[in-house]
């Protein structure tokens, strides 16, 4: 149905890369191992976005994340939207192409946020068609990547690590798993970040984010954290990569800072924060037995 | 069940609806105010984007006016899509029917315009037609020779100074805006849009090259809109902003 | 104009606008850089672009509003317009 040979992106920190950042980013001696793009911004006609990726691609592996397509929308998905997804990673030909398990697009409007859904037979059934039809036409294997979520649906019968797992059983898409999402939705709806972990399919992680988030409160003066991309990721985070890595393994860590964008050195010394991360990984027989502990301990 | 549509939507773009009762805190609690951050997500999103879009109108206004403006329009003209790099096409004509800013009669004009720089922005790269390519031009051939205009030019006409409105708003040490009427060529050179107040008959002669006259058609289309017209200034301006291209010949 | 007038007048608009582009240097030199935009004309061109972020500052609530003396408008003088102060005005903003 589609082509599952590309190249993986490497298991090394990469960033959501920003356009003021370009001429540091390429005069920086010892950069990062990859680059993000958000596929919306480079679906111009031209001009410096498009001259800018062209050339980032050709020093970086670049991976490809919507934000846009819907794809836990009730309606189809927009045949334009899909169209300019397949001109981008025509020519660009990303080493990976994620979206997230989110809606909306409701008829012709688009609300600028990742909207939530509710864990149902219904919406798994939607989802996954959706997905077939985004590696149809793409041509290749998605990664779906899970949500910060601020409320939950009464109507949920499926909890999110296994809803996800299931969307990959029937799709054969990928995951990218969020930490910090993992670790604001936890705080958000008071479950164990680490048992959120301890129970995601890993092994369909082609990707981990790590990003900031703010702090707030909820009408019972319960924290509220909200995924704002704002600042360097928290502590308890990078706390939870370490613990995902250890049962994962290397997988490409990518860290997102969208909005208040530091310099770029800032955002580099994120990336290496991750790549200690990474180089401190227990030894694969130290993991497998983590590994058996995680399943056992379920 | 919450229906996505029929619930969830009406409550999310009108902050005085009722928050849908399926959806709690994960211990049960109603959602409450956690809703409330999926609102606000939305509408501030756009604002700032209105606020990146049109700085000009933001430095004018100031910007907690722009932010009230911006608020109004966002929330009654979502993005018809998801491509964010388009947003605002209508907010010229929101500024426009604005009764309490109507006596800031450029304001819309100056939207326009930076609509106009970011279209430029994003559109298609062109090969620009060079100083050599039009001195190769035969004798015979002169008066017939098709040019065109890069894809990424906008042209624009203003009752107002609104390419002096638009640089004294980004950077008002710069001299007040003075004079009248402009007829107005944003043109990007490679990757910068810049917005040129145009010569005497500029815009009649450019807007002929979009319509797909020739050369002499087109001079004489400039020249009968403002005598003044100079072609070789005109065309020595547009050659050195990178404006042309090579047009097709006329069947 | 005459046939014969007429192109020599477009030639010779045409070596004008040659010889003043050889001569002078191109007012806008191509930038080599992807990355540096010319001064004073920079990314703001660019508007906004996506998130797939949140935002902790709070705006979504209200829509009536009051205009505040504020922005450089209020420093611009032209003929036919008013200059000064913005209009206090406590309404609602209009219906599209």
């Amino acid at each position: 149905m589609f082509d599952t040979h590309q190249t993986p992106l490497p298991a090394l920190p990469g960033v959501g890369y920003k356009p003021q950042h370009y001429t540091a980013l390429v005069d920086d001696p010892t950069p990062v191992g990859w680059l993000e793009i958000h596929a919306e911004n480079y679906m111009g006609a031209g001009g410096r976005p498009i001259a800018q990726l062209r050339e980032l691609s050709k020093r970086f592996p670049v991976s490809v994340h919507g934000v846009g397509l819907s794809i836990g929308g009730e309606a189809r998905l927009d045949p334009d939207h899909l169209d300019r997804l397949r001109t981008l990673c025509n020519w660009l030909n990303p080493y990976s192409f994620s979206e997230h398990l989110a809606w909306s697009t409701h008829d012709s409007a688009f609300f600028n946020d990742l909207l939530p859904l509710p864990y149902t037979n219904a919406t798994l059934a939607r989802v996954c068609a959706h997905i077939d039809e985004v590696q149809t036409c793409l041509g290749r294997r998605m990664l779906l990547e899970n949500p910060s979520s601020y409320l939950a649906f009464s109507d949920s019968t499926w909890d999110e690590p296994d809803f996800l797992r299931e969307i990959t059983r029937r799709t054969g898409c990928g995951l990218l798993l969020d930490v910090n999402n993992v670790f604001v939705s936890a705080t958000n709806l008071g479950f164990s970040p680490r048992g959120y972990i301890d129970a995601f399919p890993l092994e369909a992680v082609g990707e981990i984010h790590l990003g900031g988030h703010d702090d707030d409160t909820d009408d019972q003066g319960a924290p509220l954290l909200i995924d704002s991309h704002g600042r360097e990721v928290a502590d308890p985070v990078w706390a939870l990569l370490d613990h995902t890595l250890a049962l994962a393994g290397p997988r490409p860590v990518l860290v997102e800072w969208d909005t208040d964008v530091p310099d770029w050195f800032v955002l580099r010394d994120e990336a290496a924060r991750a790549a200690d991360a990474l180089a401190a990984i227990p030894d694969a027989q130290e993991m497998s037995v983590n590994r058996d502990s995680a399943r056992l301990a379920r | 069940m919450t229906g996505l549509i029929t619930e969830f939507l009406p409550a999310l773009r009108d902050p005085a609806h009722p928050v849908p009762a399926g959806l709690h805190d994960g211990a049960g609690r109603p959602a409450g105010r956690r809703f409330n951050v999926y609102r606000n997500n939305v509408l501030v999103s756009l604002i700032e984007a209105l606020e990146t879009g049109f700085p000009a109108i933001r430095s004018l206004l100031g910007a907690q006016n722009f932010r009230n403006i911006a608020r109004g329009y966002a929330t009654e003209n979502p993005p018809e899509g998801p491509l964010m790099i388009r947003y605002g096409q209508h907010f010229p004509d929101w500024v426009a029917a604005i009764v309490a800013l109507a006596h800031i009669p450029y304001l819309p004009d100056v939207a326009r315009l930076e609509l106009a720089l970011r279209a430029s922005y994003h559109a298609a790269d062109h090969t620009a037609l060079t100083a050599e390519d039009l001195s190769a031009v035969s004798q015979d051939d002169v008066e017939r020779t098709p040019l065109a205009l890069a894809p990424s030019v906008h042209l624009m006409r203003s009752a107002w100074p609104v390419v002096e409105i638009r640089r004294f708003a980004l950077d008002p040490s710069t001299a007040k805006p003075k004079g009248g009427a402009q007829e107005v060529a944003v043109i990007r050179p490679d990757f910068d849009p810049v917005a040129h107040a145009l010569p005497a008959g500029g815009f009649a002669f450019m807007a002929a090259l979009r319509d797909g006259q020739p050369l002499g058609q087109a001079a004489d289309t400039a020249t009968d809109a403002a005598p003044q017209f100079d072609l070789g200034e005109v065309l020595a301006f547009l050659l050195s902003h990178r404006a042309l291209t090579k047009g097709t010949p006329r069947q | 104009m005459s046939k014969t007038l007429k192109t020599a007048a477009l030639l010779g608009a045409v070596a004008t606008a040659v010889a003043a582009h050889g001569t002078a240097a191109s007012a806008a030199e191509k930038e080599k850089c992807y990355g540096v935009s010319l001064a004073g004309e920079n990314d703001c061109a660019a508007g906004p672009g996506t998130t797939c972020a949140g935002t902790s500052t709070v705006d979504y609530q209200g829509n009536a509003w009051t205009m505040v003396d504020a922005g450089t408008c209020t420093e611009i003088d032209l003929p036919g317009e008013r200059m000064g102060s913005l209009e206090p005005l406590e309404r609602d903003v209009p219906k599209s």
